[in-house]
Parts: C-alpha cells; sequence; structure tokens
C-alpha cells in the first residue's frame, strides 16, 4: 500500500455518516487506512493530517489491522480532544475470554472501521485570537515588534497567551538596515578557514625586534578584537527577533570577531618571544565602548568609528607586515571588518534621518568618551613604536624615518576616514572635523 | 473575611504548585474566595477530608474509591462533582516483547509481570485484576512456559518486590509480579514506575509490563519502546480516573456550586484559561461520574489493598 492510498479519502453517501455528537454540527465523513501502521509508529501523523485538513465536526473512518490500534486511538484522542466512537468491529476489549489471547484483534479480516474519530473543537481553539507575527518579508518588517510576539518566525499566528519576553530593541528605526539582508548574504559567502586561508608555516622575520613589534601588534589587535566581540554581544539577546535579519548579521560578526581574535593571537604565538603589554589606557579605552549602554551610540563609537579606524590600520599591516602570514591575516580580517562598518553606517545613517536627537547624542557620546579618557595615555606606546618598526622593515635610521612618515601617514588616513563616515551620517563638515578628531588615540 | 473554599491536591510533580496557584488566582478573580493545601500522598488528603479539615479534594480514583468506603462506613455519602474529559474512558495495556512467544494469557504462566506502584490504579490494580479475569478457569491445565529471566535474576526481582500474585485468592494463574514502586503515595501519578516497567520489560527482567495506553504512545513517541520491540498482550475495559470528591454532609452547596459551574465554564478558547488546562491536562471539565470507578472498586477487592471501611489492609503499603 502507499502512502497516497493511506490518505485520508472522501465518503460523501450518507450511509458513511456516524452519529454526530450531541450538540455538534454533523460534519462530512471521511475515511483513513493505517494498514498495517500503528500510532506507536507514526500513524497518528496521517490522522492528525486528515483532522486537519477535515471541516469542523467531521468524521473518520480509521481502518487499519495494527493490533493496538483501537487501544491506541482511545488514548490519542483523549490526549489530543478529539471524540472516538468505537464501532465493535476491532474486538480490542481484551475482554474475549480465558483462553483468547488478547482481544484486540484490531480490524484484521474484516472490512469495518477500527473507530470513528471526531474532529474536536479544541483543534481550532489555538487559532482564535491567534495573530500574525508581521509580514514574513524583509522588505515588510513593522515598525514596532510585539512583544508578545517573543521568538515566532516572523509572519507566524502567534497563539495567544505565552510569554511575552522584553526584547528592548523593538523598533525599526533603532536597528534596522535596508543592506542588511545583503551583508548578511556577504558574510556567509565571505566566511574563511583560518586553517586553510593563512600560510601559517610562512617564515617568519629574522630580526628578533620585528618579530616582537609583530607580537606586539597582534597582543593589541586581540583585545580590541574581544571588545569587538562583546560589544555587540551584549546587544544581540535585546534585539527582537522579529528583525531577524539584523540579529543575524550580528551573529556573524560576533563570530568574525571570534575568528579574528583566535587567529592575532595564534600569530603571536609561532615565534618565542618576550611577553607583552596590555596598556592600562588602552584597555580603559576598550571599556567605554563595552561599558556604553545604548546600541546607537556603542555601534557608532564601535562600528562607525573604532572598526572603521581599523580599517586603515589593517590596510597598513598588509601593506607593511614582515610576513606573509601577518599580511594574509590583516587582509582576511579587513574584508571582514570593512562589512561591519558598513552596516554601522548603515542603521545609523537610516536612524540619523528619522530621529534628528540622535546626531547630538552621536556627538555628545564621542565628546563624553574623550573626555573619561583624557588622563589615560591612549595608544600604548609599545605598539606606536611597533608599527613605526614594522614599516622601517629594519633597524636602519633612514627605515625608521620612512616608518614614521608611514604611520603619521596612516593617522592622517584615519582621520580622513572618520570625517568621511561622519559626513554619511549628516554631521557638518565642522562637526566632522571636531568628532574625529577627539576620537580614541587608542584607534578603536 | 469570608473562609476561603479549601482545596486538597497532591504534590506528585513540581508543577502542581503552578497549576494550583493559577487555578487559585483565576477563581478568586471569578470571586470565589479559594485556597489549596498540597499533601505529600493521597491517604492523608482522603483522612483530611473525612475529617473536614479540606472542603473538597482532587482525588486519584483509587483516593475516590477510599474516601467513598471511609464516608459509608460512618453512614455519610461522597460525592463525585466534576472531572477532567482526559479522565474518562481510559484504558490500561498489558505489552509483552514481540519476540517472547507470548500469544495468550495463559502464556504468562510462571512468568513475571511488571507493575507500576503498588497503589497505581492504571499500571497495577486494574490490569491485575483484568489478568485475573481473563485467566483460564480454575482446573484447566495451565501451559507450560519458560521465563527468559535467569533465576539469578529473579532472586534479585524477589529480593526487590515481586510478590507472587495472590494465589491464595485466585488460585487460577501463577504468575509473578514484580512492582516499580515509585512515589509510592501517589496512586501512580508519577509516570516513573511505568516507565521502569516497561524499561524492565525491554531489558528482559519482567515479561509483560502494564500501563496506561496513553503512556503506550507516549514511550513510543520518545522512542523508549521501538514499534515493533512490544506488542499489546490485551487491554482492560474503559475506566475513569481523577476526580474531585466531596463529602455530602460537610461540603458547603453554595460554594460547591459556584466552584463547579466555575470549572465547567472555563474554555479552552480563552488563551488565559488554556494554559491552565494544558497543564492539568484536560481541554474541558464535565460533570463526575461514579460508573468507571467499578473495575477499581473490584481490583481493590481483589487485591485487598483497602477493606470495605476504606482501611488500608495491605501491610506492604506504605505511603
Amino acid at each position: 500500500m502507499t502512502a497516497n492510498e493511506r490518505g485520508a479519502r472522501s465518503e460523501p453517501g450518507p450511509g458513511a455518516h456516524p452519529e454526530p455528537e450531541a450538540g455538534a454540527r454533523p460534519g462530512r465523513a471521511h475515511s483513513l487506512d493505517l494498514g498495517p501502521l500503528g500510532l506507536d509508529g507514526g500513524g497518528h501523523v496521517l490522522l492528525a493530517l486528515a483532522l486537519r485538513e477535515a471541516e469542523p465536526a467531521a468524521t473518520i473512518a480509521v481502518h487499519g489491522s495494527h493490533p493496538a490500534l483501537a487501544a491506541h486511538l482511545r488514548a490519542w484522542c483523549s490526549a489530543t480532544g478529539h471524540g472516538l466512537e468505537t464501532t465493535g468491529a476491532t474486538g480490542a476489549t481484551g475482554a474475549t475470554g480465558a483462553t483468547g489471547a488478547t482481544g484486540a484483534t484490531g480490524a484484521t479480516g474484516t472490512d469495518g472501521p477500527v473507530a470513528v474519530v471526531r474532529r474536536g473543537r479544541s483543534a481550532d481553539a489555538r487559532w482564535s485570537a491567534a495573530e500574525p507575527a508581521g509580514s514574513p518579508l524583509p522588505g515588510e518588517v513593522a515598525d514596532h515588534a510585539s512583544p508578545h510576539w517573543g521568538l515566532a518566525a516572523r509572519g507566524a499566528w502567534v497563539e495567544a497567551g505565552g510569554p511575552t519576553p522584553r526584547f528592548s530593541l523593538d523598533t525599526k528605526d533603532e536597528i534596522w538596515a535596508d543592506a542588511a539582508e545583503r551583508l548578511y548574504d556577504q558574510a556567509l559567502a565571505g566566511q574563511w578557514d583560518p586553517a586553510v586561508a593563512i600560510p601559517w608555516d610562512a617564515a617568519l622575520p629574522e630580526d628578533p625586534a620585528i618579530e616582537q613589534a609583530v607580537v606586539a601588534v597582534m597582543a593589541y589587535l586581540v583585545e580590541n578584537e574581544q571588545a569587538a566581540l562583546v560589544v555587540p554581544a551584549r546587544f544581540l539577546g535585546q534585539i527582537h527577533p522579529h528583525f531577524a535579519e539584523i540579529q543575524h548579521l550580528l551573529a556573524v560578526q560576533i563570530a568574525d570577531e571570534a575568528r579574528h581574535a583566535h587567529v592575532f593571537a595564534r600569530r603571536a604565538r609561532l615565534a618565542e618571544r618576550a611577553p607583552t603589554l596590555s596598556g592600562a589606557g588602552g584597555r580603559a579605552s576598550l571599556q567605554t565602548l563595552v561599558d556604553e549602554p545604548h546600541f546607537a551610540t556603542a555601534s557608532f563609537l564601535l562600528s562607525v568609528l573604532g572598526e572603521g579606524t581599523f580599517v586603515s590600520l589593517l590596510g597598513f599591516l598588509e601593506r607593511h607586515a614582515p610576513d606573509d602570514c601577518t599580511r594574509t591575516a590583516a587582509w582576511l580580517v579587513r574584508s571582514d571588518e570593512a562589512r561591519h562598518v558598513a552596516f554601522g553606517v548603515a542603521h545609523l545613517e537610516r536612524h540619523c534621518a528619522r530621529d534628528p536627537a540622535l546626531r547630538p547624542r552621536l556627538a555628545s557620546a564621542v565628546e563624553r568618551r574623550h573626555d573619561a579618557l583624557r588622563s589615560t595615555a591612549g595608544l600604548n606606546q609599545e605598539v606606536f613604536d611597533s608599527l613605526v618598526l614594522l614599516a622601517a622593515g629594519s633597524r636602519a635610521p633612514s627605515d625608521i624615518a620612512r616608518g614614521w612618515a608611514a604611520v603619521a601617514d596612516l593617522q592622517t588616513d584615519m582621520q580622513s576616514g572618520r570625517e568621511g563616515r561622519l559626513a554619511r551620517l549628516g554631521f557638518s563638515p565642522a562637526e566632522t572635523e571636531t568628532l574625529a578628531a577627539l576620537h580614541t588615540r587608542n584607534f578603536m | 473575611m469570608t473562609d476561603p473554599f479549601v482545596l486538597g491536591a497532591v504534590a506528585y510533580a513540581p508543577k502542581v504548585v503552578t497549576i494550583w496557584e493559577g487555578f487559585r488566582d483565576w477563581l478568586r478573580s471569578h470571586q470565589l474566595p479559594f485556597d489549596y493545601v498540597l499533601y505529600s500522598n493521597y491517604e492523608t488528603q482522603v483522612d483530611d477530608l473525612i475529617a473536614g479539615r479540606i472542603d473538597i479534594a482532587w482525588n486519584s480514583p483509587l483516593a475516590w474509591v477510599r474516601a467513598r468506603r471511609m464516608a459509608a462506613a460512618s453512614g455519610r455519602s461522597a460525592s463525585a462533582t466534576v472531572m477532567r474529559d482526559t479522565d474518562q474512558d481510559l484504558t490500561s495495556v498489558v505489552l509483552v516483547r514481540s519476540d517472547a512467544g507470548i500469544e495468550t494469557i495463559a502464556d504468562l504462566d510462571g512468568l513475571v509481570v511488571g507493575v507500576g506502584a503498588i497503589d497505581s490504579p492504571q499500571s497495577r490494580l486494574i490490569p491485575l485484576a483484568h489478568l485475573s479475569r481473563l485467566a483460564p478457569p480454575p482446573g484447566e491445565e495451565p501451559r507450560r512456559h519458560t521465563s527468559s529471566i535467569d533465576s539469578a535474576q529473579r532472586f534479585d526481582a524477589q529480593r526487590s518486590g515481586v510478590q507472587r500474585f495472590d494465589v491464595r485468592r485466585f488460585d487460577v494463574r501463577r504468575f509473578d509480579v514484580r512492582r516499580f514502586d515509585v512515589m509510592v503515595g501517589k496512586h501512580g501519578d508519577h509516570v516513573g514506575g511505568e516507565r521502569e516497567a516497561v524499561t524492565a520489560l525491554l531489558a528482559g527482567e519482567v515479561d509483560a509490563a502494564c500501563i496506561i495506553g496513553g503512556n503506550h504512545l507516549a514511550f513510543a513517541q520518545e522512542g523508549l519502546i521501538t514499534p515493533d520491540a512490544v506488542r499489546m498482550l490485551t487491554e482492560t475495559p474503559p475506566y475513569d480516573h481523577c476526580v474531585f470528591t466531596v463529602i455530602d454532609d460537610a461540603v458547603d452547596t453554595t460554594t460547591l456550586r459556584a466552584f463547579d459551574e466555575l470549572l465547567l465554564s472555563m474554555s479552552f478558547d480563552d488563551p488565559e484559561v488554556r494554559m491552565l488546562l494544558e497543564l492539568e491536562g484536560l481541554r474541558e471539565w464535565r460533570p463526575g461520574r461514579t460508573s468507571g470507578f467499578a473495575q477499581l472498586e473490584r481490583a481493590v477487592d481483589l487485591l485487598g489493598l483497602y477493606d470495605e471501611a476504606g482501611q488500608i489492609v495491605d501491610g506492604s503499603y506504605r505511603p
């Protein structure tokens, strides 16, 4: 017997209708042949399907040869709120006498149904007062996501009752970017495997001072990547799942940052070198990011200013790294960071356009952070000097001068990049210059 | 402040607190002063119902039997007021391993039948009474059958609660019964005893297992039982399960009527109510009936758990 042959079939003939329950509207009679399939082997799936497709109060005459079918139908109907009318065709009473085996002979050898199941009202109860969790389409996300929708799939009908979890980021204007879906696709397509993508066996710098400079920069990058991981992770759980594209994009971004931290740490371990110092000023700068309580301002400080600045730094390392391993890692990480920056700029550009009060808040956050870090040392001197040494490539004074100039150019490039992104958000030229200059000396 | 209408219920699982907190809130919001008391076992709950320390008891079917007998013994009467739709017309099944060659009740001769707790209506009392009823008449030569259980296992089974199935009373069957006494005193409300019986069946430690029909499906769905591993040897006739119980001369009839009417008005269509009903495992409350307890009454007598006055007479039952 095929699955199709087991499916419900309509029996419109009047003789097929069992008597309706008192007060129940009589429905059409159908039948379902389960063959040897029992409800303990998945038969209930076919029965539930037939009931779902039947109209209210319809009846389904269930045929089958499984020995326990009558007992199972009784238990299943009781548990699911469907009515059951036994037919006597089952013999499944167990009362067949002392020498009878079971009495539970099912419908074997008979043509009649084992039982008639009447579709219960409670099957529809969950749909009453249910409401759709918005539209399933990304282009039609709601301006505000109801707490009641909770974890439901977008566009699913949400049964009334149940939990109403609090997702504080539940307004489209706060977080949405039309580019999010495209950036998510890019993120998935752009995932890379460090084990394959990075030439870990490449030759390391011969000069121990150069290698030590690489290690110092790697240690600095690791702690910055940790901050870039923690900040979006803090907000991820606050984003209403209705805005799935944003949630998913941030999830990939967090995974990116984990990979970056892992890669830089592994690069630092390639050679036996002296320990590096994690500067108090650098960590204080990063802590202000981690502590930033609002998504918009945290995203602004991290992505638009910090990671944007890092894109310049990674480009610098790509050009001046002394080995293929470091160079390749910087290149791969830079492409990820550029995507993170693109999302930050996109959602804040949209947010600023809809909320005129946001720009002053963003400006205030930069100033506040600058004030908080005024007394700190900023970029670790060891890191700064390491960048000079890497750009120099040797200890020769003339090379050092060239390295010094390259780092100066890097800082100029960082400043102009920040100004460009601030302009995208609608800040005036004067504001962009001022705010860009107030950005932390620690780069991130 | 009006004295609340106090219900007794047995805490067989942590969710019982959630259930009755929810019902208390809902009933109070419908102007019924209501409170509840939780018991660790049904025997104490029934004692307190008879003594008037609670107004109504959410009773297992066995607790109903005891309350009815205790009330009657003192010239009083008990009533079954309301029950769940899912309490009506249940059956128990006796499962055997598909490859055991057990085709008839008579084939159980000399074997070991696994049951739930000593006080489980659905997993011990009713199915054992059912088996005794189906057994061959006295004098008929039982078929010889060899148990799959070796002597060492059998000895272990005896130490852990196997008892000869009341041959003194029936003298018709000579199979052993191994009890899985999980949460004794809770009248089988906890699924653990039935799960252990089935686990023992699958492990070859017993030759048959008695469980409620719904758990046959539940155990199959959770993968404990594979469809081909076991088959149903027999199914009991339908019986009823839990019921609200009152002692007629002790309950305030006006409040009881209000309580009953509120329960019967609860609609599965109402999301707030639906959550409570689902926790308690029903779709609608129905007027109580006692016609579904006859099998259990007979089983209690057959197995000697309570006497006619509702007193515990099985010395091995220690709730």
